[in-house]
Parts: structure tokens; C-alpha cells; sequence
């Protein structure tokens, strides 16, 4: 039941593999997944050297990162643009050390899926071919009817090519932990297909120099139509059987609880899990650690209990009842925690809005200082004192430092500093002016917190995650079935309900019978 | 029974007036009208203490269908029916009436299943009506002229 491609996480190296995506070598990837020890990149669980940081790139940073370039940022020059941080190497020495082995591996499958595919594509020929080279002599002449099979047989071969260019060569976009079972199937199908026409042609037209040569012709033309029909297999299977929705996926995220439901068909497991990862990092807003919790000071003040004392001579130490104890007179307790969780709430909320009142009001100020220079005026520029022209980065640069404060504290009150730093801040702002953007279309981005692809960085090291079930991954979706993706730091636990089963009737309305009275009056007897 | 006639407050206003106008009702002003005090006695048929008579009319009704008012736009409750030899028969109601008052309650303003409960209620053994009629009014002016 399980079909699809894996899909591997370094989408830049494998936009070249043109391998159809019958191939690929599942063997290696279910032997790796028994091996630890080496952090890789694609789905499998890592273990990493002690030391080494597990934060990637997606999960937050902690508070080290230069926080007050709201108070200090002055108009920047553009030397700062092309320094490579000492992160930034470090990063990128780990990212290549991580890859390289890899290279040759990924590509040995769809190196392997091309060529059973060229194979397949070149048989035809050469069956046309072989007789021609080998005894020409002594074939028959075929004429018209051998010259109308060659005209279908390029144009079949034709739609062939243009069909498996347009289905398989794509790039991979994910790893799976398993086979992907019925990719494999088909691959096996061809080779014995093809395997199959060789041998017979090898016994019956090579060996005794078979000299009908329409037949051979015929021949290779059923070849030619068997390979489309199996294509057209292989379209139906990989394609068009998940594209009907048949179970209602619902995702929730463990840590905060951000939820949504999404209609997919019949996939297995490790294939839905990958659908669902596209569309999380569409959907969800992005996961910020720092909202999460009730503030110390609220949940602590219920800790400050009773200290349970038990009398019995013979007691075996029942921690359980103790602690049962202590919970049910905590909660008997009169607590007003709930209240300072409010009054907080409602000081956080209405700090917020202060903030970006602020916020707001400076950027528009901000966005009036500049503007575009039509190409029009020159009379004016060169009547007075002459501006200065500058391009989109330097205008940035310069209406940034007025609202540069009341950014960053509308950003720390909301907890959204780590993901925006001062230069993605400034590119921003360089794109906004470029397309003629309005202050609240600037403000946007910051606003609400955005889906996690806005705040993705681009590296070929790919996302990692781990997809933990109960069941094989490779089985179908069916009701009641749970999973979960795991990240480092947070879950998505995804449950899998069926659709209802749908009984619709049909009532006929006449367009008639639409009439009207007034209402009568109505007598009751008493 | 027959009581004395009487002139009437129905609505909420209290206004007494010397000159009876006619039973239509213009908003925002105190409706007057000459009324008859009636008291029937319910009489119990089995299990349902009946009065004997049958009411149409109420603010969600259709006023323009109501054979017995003079003004079609009036909403109020009218009596369509009597049994004969019945409770409200004996008591002197007549078909026609416009029931004004029941027990001290309005209906003039009232749907047709309020009223119809102010009339059945199961505790009261006698409904005192106030009901008026076009010949009350006349009798008045002509009593007067």
C-alpha cells in the first residue's frame, strides 16, 4: 500500500539527479537506519557526539545573540555586509563534513532508476536495428505497412520520453525511512518486462536470423505499447490513487497546542507524515518557545505545601498516597492564582498594543522621508539643492535608524527577537521600498507570527525529523491510527479519522409550488 | 351575568372620557371604549372546565380576515363563536364582542395564545370579562342624546 518517492532532505544536490523516480535504492537506506553514530540529515534518529550543540537552525537560540542594536544602531555603511562570522564558518565547515559522504550514495539511486529507464527506451531500437546490422541481406522487404509502424513507433517512443520526463525527473524533496513499496514494484515490473522481451527476442528472431522483419517490427511496437500501458500504471499508482480524500488527518502540535485538520487519500504512513510536513510548515505558526509557560511566579506559589507526615508504624512507604494527599489539599486550598494569571494576561495584552501603537506610528513617520524618484522631475532636482539618489539598500539604511527602537520593543515584548534580526530587519525594509509598499505591508511580517516557512534559512542541510508510530510505517492510514513527528525540542502528533460515508438524497422542488398566503386567523375554542 | 355597563380603561392608560370613540386604536393614544361587565362560571366537562365560547384575533394574527371588527387594522381578541345553552351565553356574551379585559389582564395587546391562557387557566373557577360591542356605544349615545 505504500507508494512515493523518498524524498530527500538536500533539495540543492538533487535538483541534477535525473533519475525517474521508479528508482531508488531502498536497500541502503533500511540498512542505515541500524546504524547510528552518524548524524545525516534525513529521517533517522541521530546521535550526536556529547558537545556537539543539537540546536539546527530551526530551533530558537538562547538570549546570546546582540539584542540592543535597537538603542545603538546608527546609519549603517556597507562594510558589514561581506564579514563572515566565526558562526557562520563553523556552520558551514559542519554543514559540508555532513555532506559529502553522502553524495555518491543518493545518487546511486536514481542513477540506477535513469538507466533501467534508457533501457527500457532504447530496446525498441535496437530490436529495429539489430536485424538491419546483422543480416540485412536476408530479410524480407517490408514497405508501406513496416514505414507506418516506424511513423507510430517514433511518436509512442516519443510520448514515452516526454511522459517520464514530465512524472519522474523531479528533485526528490524528502527522505522516508523505508521502502517505498510500490515504486519498487514497478521498478521490478519493467525490469522483468524488458528482461522478458530480450529473451524471447534473444531465442526466437536472434537465434535462427528470423527474417519476417515485420513481425519483428510488430514486435517492438508491443513492446512500445506495453511500456505505455505500465507507465500508464505507474501514473495511477504513484499519482492519481491519493489525490481522493479519504481520511481527515488531525495535527497537533505537543507543545502549544496550534492544531489543524487536513483531507488526504489512501497513503501510507511515512508518505502521509511527509504531506503533513508540507503543509505544517505552510500552515502552523512558527513555534516560539518563548510564549509557552505560565510565568514562575504564578505556578510556584502552589508548591509551598504541606509537609504529610504518616503515623502508621507499618508503613510502607507509600509515596503515592502522600503525594494524592498533598494534591487534594493543595487543590482544596483557596488559590488565587488564576487571578494573577489574568491580571498578567490582560497587562501583557495591553502592553502589546502600547507597543505597537508606538510601532506603527513610527514607521509611518519613517516611510514619509523617502520616496520614489520619478524620472520626470529633473528639473527639480537639478533647480535645487541637488538630493542625493540613493538605491533601495541605502534607503532602507537610512529611514531605519528612526524606527529602529520602537522595533525592537515591540519585539521583545512579543518574543519574536530571535527570529528577526537587525540585518533581516534592513532587508526587508530594502525589499518593501522596492515594490512600493505601504507601512502596515512592512509591518506585516512582524505583526502576526508567520508560517515557520517564512523564517526558514536556506541550507542544503534539510530538516530532520523523526516520525515515531506503533505501526510500520510503510502501512496504509486507517482509523484510530497515531503518530507522531518529532523535532528536538517539540511534536506533532497527527490521529487519523475516516471521512463519514456520505448519503445524499435528492429532493425535487418544482418552481412552481413557491406560493404564498396570508395567515389566517385562527379560532380556539375555550 | 349581566353586569351594569360601565365605561372602560382598557391598555394601560386610565383616561375616562365623556365621548366614546370608536374601537380603533391609534397608536400612543389611550383607547376608550363603553364595556360590559361579564362574569361566566366555567363549567367542568370532564376533565376541562370549559366557558363556551370561541375567540379568534391576537397581535401575530391577520387583522383584515376578522369578520367582526369595524376597523381591520385592530389586533384585538374577538369572540367568534357562542355555544348555545353554554357558560358565556347564560352570562349575557354575545358574538362580536371584543374581549378588552379578562380578570384584570390586557388583551388588547396580546397573542392569540396568551389570551387563549388567560382563559383557561385551570386554578380560576369564573373569568370576569370586560368586552364592548358596536351597540354598547350606541345605546350610550343614544342614552345621552
Amino acid at each position: 500500500m505504500d507508494n512515493e518517492s523518498q524524498y530527500s532532505g538536500y533539495s540543492y544536490k538533487s535538483s541534477h539527479s535525473r533519475g525517474s523516480r521508479k528508482h531508488r535504492d531502498r536497500r541502503d537506506r533500511h540498512r542505515s537506519k541500524s546504524r547510528d553514530g552518524s548524524s545525516r540529515g534525513d529521517k533517522s534518529v541521530t546521535i550526536q557526539a556529547p558537545g556537539e550543540s543539537l540546536l539546527d537552525a530551526e530551533s530558537t537560540r538562547g538570549d546570546d545573540r546582540d539584542d540592543n542594536w535597537g538603542e545603538t544602531t546608527t546609519v549603517v555603511t556597507g562594510t558589514s555586509e561581506h564579514s563572515v562570522s566565526n558562526e557562520d564558518l563553523t556552520r558551514v565547515s559542519k554543514e559540508l563534513e555532513e555532506t559529502s559522504p553522502l553524495e555518491c550514495k543518493r545518487f546511486l539511486g536514481p542513477v540506477l532508476g535513469g538507466c533501467l529507464g534508457l533501457f527500457a527506451l532504447f530496446t525498441p531500437l535496437a530490436f529495429l536495428v539489430l536485424p538491419q546490422l546483422l543480416w540485412r541481406e536476408a530479410l524480407e522487404p517490408c514497405g508501406t505497412p513496416c514505414e507506418g509502424l516506424y511513423v507510430s513507433l517514433a511518436f509512442k517512443l516519443l510520448v514515452l520520453l516526454i511522459s517520464s520526463w514530465a512524472l519522474f525527473l523531479r528533485p526528490p524533496r524528502a527522505t522516508l525511512p523505508r521502502f517505498f513499496i510500490f515504486r519498487c514494484l514497478l521498478m521490478v515490473l519493467v525490469f522483468l518486462f524488458v528482461a522478458s522481451y530480450w529473451l524471447f527476442y534473444g531465442v526466437r528472431v536472434l537465434e535462427p536470423r528470423e527474417r519476417d522483419y515485420r513481425g519483428i517490427v510488430e514486435y517492438a511496437a508491443s513492446l512500445v505499447d506495453a511500456l505505455l500501458f505500465i507507465q500508464y500504471l505507474a501514473l495511477v499508482l504513484l499519482e492519481v490513487r491519493h489525490l481522493q480524500p479519504a481520511f481527515c488527518l488531525k495535527v497537533v502540535r505537543a507543545t502549544d497546542g496550534a492544531s489543524r485538520f487536513y483531507n488526504v487519500g489512501h497513503l501510507s504512513i511515512q508518505r502521509a507524515a511527509v504531506w503533513v510536513l508540507d503543509q505544517y510548515y505552510r500552515d502552523f505558526p512558527v513555534y516560539n518557545p518563548a510564549l509557552l509557560n505560565l510565568p514562575k511566579s504564578i505556578l510556584s506559589k502552589k508548591m509551598s505545601g504541606f509537609k504529610v507526615y504518616s503515623l502508621d508504624e507499618n508503613s510502607t512507604n507509600n509515596s503515592t498516597s502522600q503525594s494524592r494527599a498533598m494534591i487534594a489539599a493543595a487543590a482544596r486550598r483557596r488559590d488565587n492564582s488564576h487571578n494573577e494569571y489574568y491580571y498578567e494576561e490582560a497587562e501583557m495584552d495591553r502592553r502589546c498594543r502600547k507597543r505597537k501603537a508606538r510601532l506603527v506610528v513610527a514607521v509611518e513617520e519613517a516611510f514619509t522621508h523617502i520616496k520614489r524618484l520619478q524620472d520626470d522631475d529633473p528639473a527639480a532636482s537639478s533647480h535645487k539643492h541637488p538630493r542625493a539618489v540613493m538605491d533601495p539598500r541605502e534607503a532602507a539604511q537610512a529611514i531605519f535608524a528612526p524606527m529602529a527602537r520602537a522595533m525592537q520593543k515591540y519585539l521583545r515584548t512579543t518574543r519574536q527577537q530571535p527570529y528577526h534580526s537587525m540585518e533581516s530587519i534592513l532587508t526587508h525594509l530594502q525589499f518593501c521600498i522596492t515594490h512600493n509598499m505601504t507601512p502596515k505591508a512592512f509591518l506585516e511580517r512582524y505583526v502576526s507570527p508567520g508560517p515557520t516557512m517564512q523564517y526558514q534559512r536556506e541550507n542544503g542541510r534539510g530538516r530532520q525529523w523523526t516520525l515515531v508510530s506503533e505501526e510500520p510505517v510503510t502501512s496504509a492510514l486507517r482509523q484510530g491510527l497515531v503518530f507522531s513527528l518529532r523535532r528536538l525540542d517539540f511534536s506533532l502528533v497527527v490521529t487519523v479519522q475516516p471521512l463519514p460515508f456520505l448519503r445524499i438524497g435528492e429532493e425535487f422542488i418544482d418552481p412552481k409550488s413557491h406560493k404564498f398566503v396570508m395567515r389566517l386567523q385562527s379560532e380556539t375554542s375555550v | 351575568m349581566k353586569g351594569p355597563l360601565s365605561y372602560l380603561q382598557p391598555g394601560r392608560n386610565t383616561k375616562v372620557s365623556d365621548q366614546s370613540e370608536t374601537m380603533s386604536f391609534i397608536p400612543g393614544q389611550p383607547v376608550t371604549a363603553v364595556v360590559q361587565r361579564i362574569e361566566i362560571r366555567k363549567l367542568r366537562q370532564g376533565e376541562h372546565l370549559i366557558l363556551g365560547f370561541s375567540i379568534g384575533g391576537g397581535i401575530d394574527q391577520d387583522p383584515g380576515q376578522n369578520p367582526f371588527s369595524e376597523d381591520k387594522s385592530d389586533k384585538g381578541i374577538y369572540v367568534t363563536r357562542v355555544t348555545p345553552e353554554g357558560p358565556a351565553e347564560v352570562a349575557g356574551l354575545m358574538m362580536g364582542d371584543k374581549v378588552m379585559q379578562v380578570n384584570g389582564w390586557d388583551m388588547t395587546m396580546v397573542t392569540h395564545d396568551q389570551a387563549r391562557k388567560r382563559l383557561t387557566k385551570k386554578n380560576e373557577d369564573v373569568v370576569r370579562l370586560l368586552v364592548t360591542r358596536k351597540s354598547l356605544e350606541q345605546a350610550v349615545k343614544h342614552s345621552m342624546m
